[in-house]
């Protein structure tokens, strides 16, 4: 299980509080499929996600961000527990919708640049090493029911 | 592969960061707060926030970052000499330049020097410019 210090603790959810998820949340699908376009691949019922403008316009990729950072909130306020509490959506990712876990390291990424175009100098690198160590669990807790 | 006019879009996002390129360069050098295993090839100097050292080799790195996007079809060629350095002298392991790493370091610092002008086109841009970068160091490993 991951150790936190309470300036680990404390760090993550001084940036959690900086996030908008109605803001972020758009933000991040929006990168995901721009950046790496192979991601399409498990999106097939959002409609057109084809081309930049499409993706940007896109209403479901939109929503859907939104979805993905109230998870992330449970694990902001939950972070000795990602485990068990992320087995059940572990067992989906791997079971149903069959995504390839090295794709959530991917929306870390855009998780961690679409905050850091928010936040800016106050996203200093010891804040950024305690926040990737946070997803890092994240991530880690979302592979784990992969067999 | 990188479109024109990504190439454009790219070579002008560097040229603007350049006076900046030392602050640049040491922000995402300080990655090594992120990832502790990088310290190991910086034992010779003095990599503590702001120190001169730090800002020195961060400018350097920054630099041939912005002078391989003049050209990048010739980035082969550009960085020859550093290829021969990083493989024969350094020896750094080359998956420390891509992914999480260098690069991964390299697109925030970028996001948050530029905010929202770090648009995803731009952060998509400057992925695969950066890949390329990073594989084309690696090249003379072996």
């Amino acid at each position: 299980m991951v150790k936190w210090t309470d300036l680990e603790r404390s760090t993550v959810r001084a940036v959690w509080e900086k996030v908008d998820i109605d803001e972020i949340g758009p933000q991040i699908w929006a990168r995901v499929l721009i950046v790496y376009p192979w991601t399409e691949r498990y999106f097939g019922s959002f409609g057109d996600i084809f081309t930049t403008t499409a993706i940007l316009n896109n209403t479901k990729v939109a929503a859907h961000g939104k979805v993905v950072l109230e998870a992330l909130d449970k694990a902001v306020k939950n972070m000795d527990n990602m485990k068990r509490m992320y087995a059940a959506l572990s067992l989906l990712h791997f079971q149903k919708l069959e995504v390839d876990p090295d794709n959530f390291r991917l929306l870390a990424d855009c998780i961690t640049i679409a905050i850091a175009c928010k936040l800016k100098s106050a996203l200093t690198p010891q804040v950024q090493a305690t926040w990737q160590k946070f997803l890092a669990a994240v991530v880690e807790a979302m592979s784990s029911q992969y067999y | 592969m990188l479109s024109k006019k990504e190439k454009t879009l790219i070579k002008e996002m560097l040229e603007r960061l350049t006076p900046v390129a030392a602050e640049i360069g040491a922000d995402a050098l300080l990655m090594f707060a992120a990832y502790p295993g990088t310290k190991t090839y910086f034992s010779h100097l003095d990599i503590s926030p702001n120190s001169s050292r730090l800002l020195a080799h961060g400018k350097k790195i920054v630099l041939a970052i912005v002078e391989g996007a003049q050209d990048i079809s010739q980035l082969t060629v550009t960085l020859a000499p550093l290829q021969t350095l990083h493989a024969y002298q350094l020896r750094i392991d080359p998956t420390n330049f891509k992914l999480q790493l260098l690069s991964h370091s390299m697109l925030v610092t970028l996001a948050c020097h530029l905010g929202d002008e770090f648009t995803p086109v731009a952060h998509a841009a400057m992925d695969k410019y950066l890949s390329a970068f990073a594989a084309v160091l690696a090249e003379k490993y072996r």
